[in-house]
């Protein structure tokens, strides 16, 4: 069998989120439920969670969740890690054995910081040192895997229905100030618990419901900068793209947005707003090779917000509601009313047109 | 018949729907797809939010849901009625040939892609709100009509409505002057028989959703058909 990197996979999928705008925890088990009215859209071949605020006894430790096929493979990573990390603490993650989950790889979490005198030495910021630490043990060190490496943050994925991974992973357990989600209906065999969403690059990860055609020309631009897109998979890409936006480039959301989901020239041209106009021009222009052609509407989660963005002419359904503090976005109104019966102002967003949502400084 | 779909999931909801005599109340519908696909024998009414390809090949009788609808509402339908008192997703009346579809609020993109007519069914599909982009992509035929009522949107309709059009008619409930259609398609101000047409379905719209019919219609309209002697024509290669 082909496993992920070796064969591409199209996708459907269903994503769900939910965000406190006060930063008040919410257990796993609300996103979890979210997902059961969509099961249909999803085929148990991949799910996946991420949450936010899970780890606030370890705020400031990067929590690296990882896949290893075996142990000699995990002591080998240990002994790369300690060169280049404290690690506070090394366990097993926590599982339930169920039924519906089976050939799990060896999953385990650490909570690491970067060496100081590594970091001197290297001349690096924290960040890219761990981005790139990510990138070389995703990339060169066979059998082991890094799916989650922000703060205080992290992602839950595996083969199979998202209901089952949520068990599979007891989120019950956790509680986070904002949670995304994703069930999987690729319509090819992934092999690999790897290829299940969300993906992620230090705190920013994916959800993604569609099928992007701009993948090559993505991925080609985007690897000149040092990413390494190892998986064949649409959303890996745009995980990345993302983190080089926001972080590297330094851009707000908004203008990101800008960027992945452009208007046409002929909607740009119809703007009013001269210095509106020039920006989008600009953005069009400098990172014509980031634009993402193709079905596509993602939540993207970070610490301290979600950003969801439909593809410009809106060829996946994303729906938005609000109750109190709490907004919710989901791939059916169904999964909001699953989660909230009585959300008020449910709409639909525009192609294009990101809803951004931020906790309030200082609540998480 | 009263149906509890909590527990439900769409082929079992759809299977009691099915055996079931005479006309149907479903509550605590949560998701549920395929909802009265392809029957024709009953009446319908929903609470709660109903899945995607409600009312698909639909046949006859009248689905009422007394909240949002998703996406695919009526794909494909033939006859019969749905009614919607909130607003429907994206891709409504996607491909109907026949019946009719009325909804309170707002649809959202390609509402009445291709649509189609065939002898004595022409489709109708009434828009009490905004449209979404992409309004009557492809439309071969039937009616739309989007009023904008309530409507806070500056525009009734979004981007590149009626983009390959090639049969039926649009009414839209504004002069239009902002929007920019394809040079496929005629646009004018609708006349004295235009407007005979369209008040027979918007009176329908206005009794099931309590609007004034007067003041409806005397707003202004504007009427979208194919232009016929501008035809799609060597549009991709020139042989």
């Amino acid at each position: 069998m082909k496993i992920e990197g070796q064969v591409r996979i199209p996708s459907g999928c269903a994503i769900a989120a939910v965000i406190s705008r006060d930063g008040n925890r919410m257990p796993g088990a609300t996103i979890i439920k979210a997902m059961k009215p969509m099961h249909d859209r999803s085929n148990g071949l991949g799910g996946g969670f991420a949450g936010y605020g899970i780890y606030p006894e370890y705020r400031d430790f990067y929590a690296l969740h990882m896949f290893f096929d075996e142990r000699a493979t995990r002591k080998s990573c240990e002994t790369f890690l300690k060169e280049r990390f404290e690690i506070v603490k090394s366990e097993i993650m926590p599982t339930r054995k169920i039924p519906a989950i089976t050939d799990e790889p060896i999953l385990w979490r650490y909570f690491v910081a970067p060496l100081k005198s590594v970091l001197r030495d290297l001349q690096l910021d924290e960040k890219e040192f761990v981005a790139r630490t990510v990138m070389k043990i995703n990339t060169e060190m066979k059998g082991a895997y890094v799916f989650s490496s922000g703060k205080n943050m992290g992602t839950f994925k595996a083969v199979g229905f998202p209901e089952d991974v949520g068990a599979f992973y007891r989120l019950e357990e956790y509680e986070g100030y904002s949670w995304t989600a994703h069930g999987r209906y690729p319509t090819n065999t992934p092999g690999w618990w790897g290829g299940a969403h969300p993906f992620t690059l230090l705190d920013w990860s994916i959800v993604h419901n569609g099928e992007i055609s701009s993948y090559d020309a993505n991925r080609r631009f985007i690897e000149m900068f040092g990413y390494k897109c190892t998986l064949q998979t649409d959303t890996e890409v745009i995980t990345y793209m993302m983190d080089y936006l926001l972080r590297v480039k330094g851009l707000t959301l908004s203008e990101a947005a800008s960027v992945i989901a452009a208007p046409f020239w002929s909607t740009i041209q119809g703007k009013a707003d001269l210095e509106e106009k020039n920006k989008l021009t600009y953005l069009r222009t400098i990172f014509s090779s980031l634009l993402i052609t193709g079905p596509f509407s993602i939540v993207l989660g970070f610490n301290g917000g979600l950003m969801a963005l439909n593809d410009r002419l809106k060829l996946r359904s994303m729906v938005v509601g609000e109750k109190g503090d709490r907004v919710f976005i989901a791939s059916e109104e169904a999964a909001i009313r699953t989660m909230e019966p009585s959300a008020e102002r449910v709409w639909a967003p525009a192609g294009g047109e990101p809803v951004i949502i931020q906790v309030k400084d200082g609540a998480y | 018949m009263l149906l509890d779909a909590r527990d439900l999931d769409y082929k079992a909801l759809n299977d009691h729907l099915r055996s079931a005599q005479g006309d149907c109340s479903i509550t605590g519908c949560c998701g549920q797809r395929f909802i009265g696909a392809g029957m024709s024998d009953k009446n319908i009414s929903i609470e709660g939010v109903p899945g995607n390809a409600l009312g698909a090949y639909l046949n006859g009788g009248t689905i009422t849901v007394n909240a949002n609808a998703q996406d695919a509402v009526g794909d494909t339908m033939n006859a019969g009625r749905i009614v919607v008192h909130g607003n429907i997703g994206d891709a409504a009346g996607y491909a109907m040939r026949g019946g009719k579809i009325f909804v309170k609020g707002n649809a959202g993109y390609r509402a009445g892609i291709h649509m189609k007519a065939y002898e004595d069914k022409i489709p109708v599909m009434v828009i009490g709100g905004t449209a979404g982009s992409f309004l009557g992509e492809y439309q071969a035929g039937g009616v739309i009509v989007v009023l904008g009522l309530h409507a806070k949107a500056e525009e009734i309709v979004g981007f590149f409505p009626c983009t390959g059009m090639h049969g039926g008619k649009m009414f839209l409930r504004s002069d239009c002057r902002n929007v920019v259609f394809p040079d496929q398609v005629t646009v004018r101000p609708a006349g004295e028989t235009d407007l005979e047409e369209l008040r027979e379905y918007v009176a329908e719209y206005c009794a099931l959703f309590g609007e004034d019919l007067g003041g409806v219609l005397a707003s202004p309209f504007t009427v979208v058909t194919p232009d016929t002697k501008n035809p799609y024509k060597q549009m991709y290669v020139a042989n």
